[in-house]
């Protein structure tokens, strides 16, 4: 097994998955979706975790952020091990220290879009800190329709509200699952920028999955999975050295 | 597409569970209803066919008043003489005299033994062997004079009494202590097998009891071999006087089962009447459930547009849906009601003593439990299935297909203004007229405004709820999602709180008349007492001049009346004659114990003076200080003068007499009741002597005024018990409704449900969203139902003002409060499962789902 240890970058480890294995099934029918994968997502940094359908990207993401539970390994939010943690205290966990943008938005349709964007804190039960709500609100540029209803939004608005949900509580880390994946190449690359101004502007952490190279060109680092492996990285990516990866992975696979 | 919809009904069977559960009850509730009173409508015929086993023809007096003759009153009774000329009549067999009344039987407790008013004593009347064949002795002998008596086996098997025990009876008052001298089986008489007591006195002593010696109420003839029932009817018809009636025994049968079929139907009719209530509420959840699976498999219908499905096919297959869901509901709830009708009729059978029988199931019992469950689910789904219908091919296509709303409820929302108005305003000028002309305009104004906040219950569902908001934020963000989820799609959430509100607007509906008529009755009756003790029979027979003759001679009572009733015939002004009936009361003492206020005289009861209330005076054109012409039970004529007319009411109205005025008219003297006053009061002490003056006789109840208010009391809630009973299975089927309505929501929800997951909303507070909804959904039901019930409630009691004098409207806050509680607490029992559900949602599915 291979681990990707970051030399250079003297920046502390957000997240930290340790020979993280998935199995699902058992015997015969039994499918490894995560095979002893170990990696480290460093803060202040827009990671984005790449490969081919099946790869076990998503999986990993989803076991990182403590949606899904897995067979064997560690997982590390923070000083968080999150292997021994019951369902309520990984609500908390969540609720607390991690932000989520889905693909398909997922919005409250009862809410506002300001309501949709302070829930997360709503459900805490804790106040939201006004200056930077406000603050994130202007960065997403959502002023004007704070007061409408996600049926009254494009798909790009819809997303820019998710987006600002997640960063609106401050959490310590913030996964995207497929977050341009619904959203027409402009709506996207707003999205992803605001992705990328949070990571450099104001120190946030982001982990995004995605099977768009153009999506991954905003990262400050990729990561390759397939076959539940990490497989390769790639820093400082451009689309095209993305995609160029990405075909060497799939010839490799119609070779094999 | 037939067999598209039956897979659509397999491929759901979880989800439509629910919609047959509902269908079901109501269809359970009719058969059950149907097999139960045709099973002791078949018994009590079977059961009555035996009362005539050997008779071919009876005669009795004829029924009615009867004022041939010059006499007001009832028919006179057969005589003594009128046997001995039927027994040797050509053609007859024997022939039986038969006279009998109530008596109540004792226990070795001095507790009355068996239900009150199927104690029963008759005549042991022996024939030409020395046997009375109706009651065969199976112990002892026969009695032959005042102070011997046979007892039916039963009775005597209950209360422990053998041959030779003294028992305690009474059947007019005083207390009598015959020995048992045999035991007979009478087991199938009509009184013992309705859980009674039947007591045999000889011949000589029943008619003493009874009537009068020499006199029977009925005589039974059997024919002698060859002659027919008609033949011996027309043989005996030159014996029997105008004044009786002469019949066949199988006319007697015939008209007898006439009347027990009346008598079933209307018990059947009144069940009737609940479980379409049940049906009624079922089908806004069939229609519901339709709606949102239509809903739900919008984009394969769409798609089934798509590849060339016609809209009627469509509408079809919907319906085809329904029919299978009916037909399924059907089975089930027959097979439940047949279970219900039978267990009813144990559980009654031996509580109140309904003879026994076999199990009925008519054809026309399956054949309308199959109507009612398919008739009734196609009906609620047929609305559904032409929604689903219009759903465009392009919708296949389209992530979402939007539902137009807004304009369908401005439609809505007009027409439902338009009724609750008329409605309103129907109801307001009904209060203006009189009480028989406004009973229209209340009922058509009733019906009207509940039409109206049917069709507005959506409307409303925003700003009621609404109302709830401050009470749902103190349970923080749950509570906030909660309000917002319940007026989220306000035709779904109006289709299951209207559900809750049929039931709670009846409940409450019925609360209310039911404590404004026991209020006003209990005015009526106590108001108008001054005295300290009323004492009557418990079951209303006429008592016997002794009791009152007892009763003021018992030490401390200072004043007794009695009230004696005795037919008579008035002439009014105008120069007709009415059949009415004079009271006697003891004139000296009747001010101490009858409080009434005079509009005209006073109480001046001596000599042939009587006082009127103020309606009959007024009907009968009569004034204070004129006399006017009776005709008195014994056909002798007479003037009464008229000196004081006083207010009466439900209970006392009528002519008052001195008991001296009507006294030598009448045959037997008895007392419908007697008050008195005492010298101490109303207490336990005295009360205890008063019983204890009586020989402590079971059949005799002392009452003050307390007692009569509980009496009356008890009385209503009984009633209301009953009907809150029958109205649970409505409520019970709203329950379902909530649930299905909340389970189909968290399903559709379930992405969203999800997504709070992920960010943080732990499992409790997903339950407690669910849980919040499900209350204010309830609540918002049982506030229209409460409100609903209470306005329904007054317009029914300001019908019955004028009726009433003593009207009260009795508003129950607390038991109002209580349905309120009812209502949130169907919220939580309902919410238990769906929550769960939506708190088990496996989220990453969830968020996926789409």
């Amino acid at each position: 097994m291979t681990t990707f240890p970051l030399t250079g970058q003297a920046t502390a480890v957000a997240a930290r998955a340790t020979e993280l294995s998935k199995v699902y099934g058992q015997g015969e029918t039994q499918v490894v979706a995560l095979d002893r994968v170990s990696v480290e997502f460093q803060q202040a940094q827009l990671t984005a975790i790449m490969g081919p359908s099946g790869s076990g990207k998503s999986t990993l993401m989803h076991c990182v952020a403590g949606l899904d539970s897995f067979s064997s390994g560690s997982v590390r939010i923070g000083d968080t091990e999150l292997g021994s943690l019951k369902d309520k205290q990984l609500t908390k966990l969540r609720r607390d220290k991690i932000g989520f943008i889905f693909q398909a938005f997922n919005l409250l349709p009862t809410l506002t879009a300001y309501e949709n964007i302070t829930l997360p804190m709503d459900i805490a039960g804790r106040k939201p800190d006004k200056q930077w709500v406000q603050q994130v609100i202007d960065m997403v540029g959502l002023s004007g329709r704070l007061s409408h209803r996600p049926s009254q939004l494009s798909g790009g608005q819809q997303q820019r509200v998710a987006v600002a949900r997640a960063l609106a509580s401050k959490p310590d880390i913030i996964f995207g699952d497929e977050p341009t994946g619904n959203l027409d190449s402009r709506s996207g690359a707003e999205v992803l920028g605001f992705l990328r101004n949070s990571v450099r502007e104001l120190g946030q952490t982001v982990v995004m999955v995605t099977h768009d190279p153009v999506a991954a060109a905003y990262a400050d680092r990729v990561v390759f999975l397939a076959d539940g492996r990490i497989v390769d990285e790639l820093y400082e990516p451009s689309a095209d050295s993305v995609l160029d990866r990405m075909k060497r992975f799939d010839a490799k696979g119609r070779t094999s | 597409m037939f067999r598209t919809a039956l897979r659509n009904v397999l491929a759901h069977k979880a989800r439509l569970l629910m919609t047959v559960l509902a269908v079901m009850l109501g269809v359970s509730f009719v058969s059950g209803t149907l097999v139960f009173t045709d099973s002791v409508s078949q018994a009590i015929k079977n059961n009555a066919s035996t009362n005539y086993k050997d008779v071919d023809v009876v005669i009795t007096p004829k029924t009615g008043r009867n004022d041939e003759e010059g006499k007001p009153g009832q028919a006179p009774k057969l005589t003594q003489d009128l046997l001995d000329k039927v027994q040797e009549t050509t053609g007859v067999k024997s022939a039986t005299g038969s006279i009998s009344g109530y008596t109540a039987v004792a226990d070795k407790k001095g507790k009355l033994v068996g239900d009150g008013w199927a104690s029963t004593g008759t005549n042991y009347l022996p024939g030409k062997d020395g046997k009375d064949d109706r009651y065969p002795m199976t112990s002892g002998r026969a009695p032959t004079n005042a102070n011997e008596i046979a007892l039916d086996a039963k009775t005597a098997d209950r209360a422990g009494y053998k041959v030779g025990d003294t028992v305690r009876l009474s059947v007019n008052g005083p207390v009598i202590t015959p020995k048992i001298v045999g035991i007979f089986d009478a087991d199938d008489n009509g009184s013992v097998s309705a859980g009674g007591t039947l007591v045999a006195f000889d011949n000589a002593t029943a008619q003493k009891q009874f009537a009068a010696p020499g006199e029977y109420d009925q005589i039974q003839v059997s024919a002698a071999p060859g002659t027919s029932q008609a033949e011996l009817r027309d043989a005996l018809a030159a014996s029997v006087p105008k004044t009786a009636d002469l019949d066949t025994a199988d006319r007697l049968i015939a008209d007898q089962e006439k009347t027990i079929d009346a008598e079933t139907s209307g018990i059947k009719t009144f069940m009737l009447v609940f479980a379409g209530i049940a049906l009624f509420v079922g089908i806004f959840i069939i229609a519901n459930t339709f709606t949102m699976l239509v809903a739900q498999r919008s984009k394969e219908i769409a798609l089934m547009r798509a590849v060339g499905a016609s809209r009627k096919q469509i509408t079809r297959s919907v319906l085809a849906e329904a029919f299978f869901v009916g037909l399924v509901a059907a089975v089930i709830g027959l097979a439940a009601g047949i279970g219900i009708g039978v267990g009813m009729r144990s559980i009654l059978g031996t509580n109140v003593g309904l003879p026994d029988g076999p199990t009925v199931i008519a054809p026309a019992t399956v054949v309308s439990a199959f109507a009612v469950g398919i008739v009734v689910t196609m009906l609620s789904a047929w609305l559904p299935g032409r929604r689903a219908a219009k759903i465009p091919p392009v919708a296949a296509m389209n992530a979402l297909h939007a539902t137009p709303t807004t304009k369908g409820l401005v439609v809505r929302n007009t027409i439902g203004a338009v009724f609750s108005g008329l409605g309103i305003a129907a109801v307001l000028y009904g209060r203006t007229m009189s009480a028989s002309d406004a009973k229209l305009p209340m009922g058509l104004g009733a019906a009207l405004l509940v039409i109206g906040i049917f069709v507005l219950t959506p409307l409303l569902s925003r700003p009621v709820i609404g109302l709830a908001a401050p009470l749902l934020k103190a349970f923080g963000i749950s509570g906030k999602l909660s309000r917002q989820n319940a007026v989220r799609n306000p035709r779904r959430t109006a289709a299951t709180a209207s559900a809750l509100m049929i039931g709670l607007t009846l409940l409450t509906g019925i609360t209310v008349i039911a404590g404004t008529l026991q209020k006003s009755i209990d005015k009526m009756a106590t108001e108008a007492l001054r005295s300290d003790y009323v004492v009557s029979m418990s079951n209303q027979s006429p008592l016997s001049p002794e009791v009152e003759k007892t009763l003021a001679k018992t030490d401390g009572v200072t004043a007794t009346t009695p009230l004696r009733m005795s037919p008579a015939k008035v002439f009014t002004t105008d120069g007709g004659s009415r059949a009415d009936q004079l009271i006697g009361v003891n004139g000296k003492t009747i001010e101490d114990l009858v409080k009434l206020d005079f509009a005209a005289g006073g109480w001046n009861l001596t000599g042939d003076n009587t006082v009127v209330d103020s309606d009959t005076a007024k009907a009968y054109g009569w004034k204070n200080g004129q006399s006017v012409d009776v005709t008195y039970e014994d056909g002798k004529r007479g003037k009464l003068n008229i000196v004081g007319v006083y207010e009466g009411n439900e209970m006392i109205k009528g002519l008052m007499v001195d008991t001296s005025v009507i006294a030598p008219h009448m045959k037997t003297q008895a007392d419908f009741q007697v008050m008195l006053k005492t010298s101490d009061g109303v207490s336990e002490a005295t009360k205890d002597k008063l019983v204890k003056a009586l020989g402590e006789n079971p059949a005799i109840s002392v009452d003050d005024k307390a007692d009569i208010s509980k009496e009356i009391g008890g009385m209503f809630s009984m009633i209301l018990n009953m009907l809150y009973g029958l109205l649970a299975m409505a409520v019970l089927v709203a329950v379902i409704g909530v649930i299905n309505t909340l389970a189909m929501s968290v399903f559709e929800r379930r992405q969203e449900i999800g997504m709070l997951r992920a960010i943080g909303l732990d499992r409790k507070g997903i339950k407690r969203m669910v849980r919040l909804e499900a209350i204010a959904i309830s609540v918002f039901g049982g506030v229209l139902g409460i409100g609903l019930g209470l306005f329904f409630g007054w317009a029914t009691g300001e019908l019955l003002r004028s009726a009433l004098t003593t009207y009260t409207l009795v508003v129950p806050w607390g038991r109002m409060g209580i349905f309120l509680a009812l209502a949130g607490v169907v919220g939580v029992l309902a919410a238990l499962w769906p929550a769960r559900r939506a708190a088990k949602l496996n989220m990453l599915d969830a968020i996926k789902a789409e």
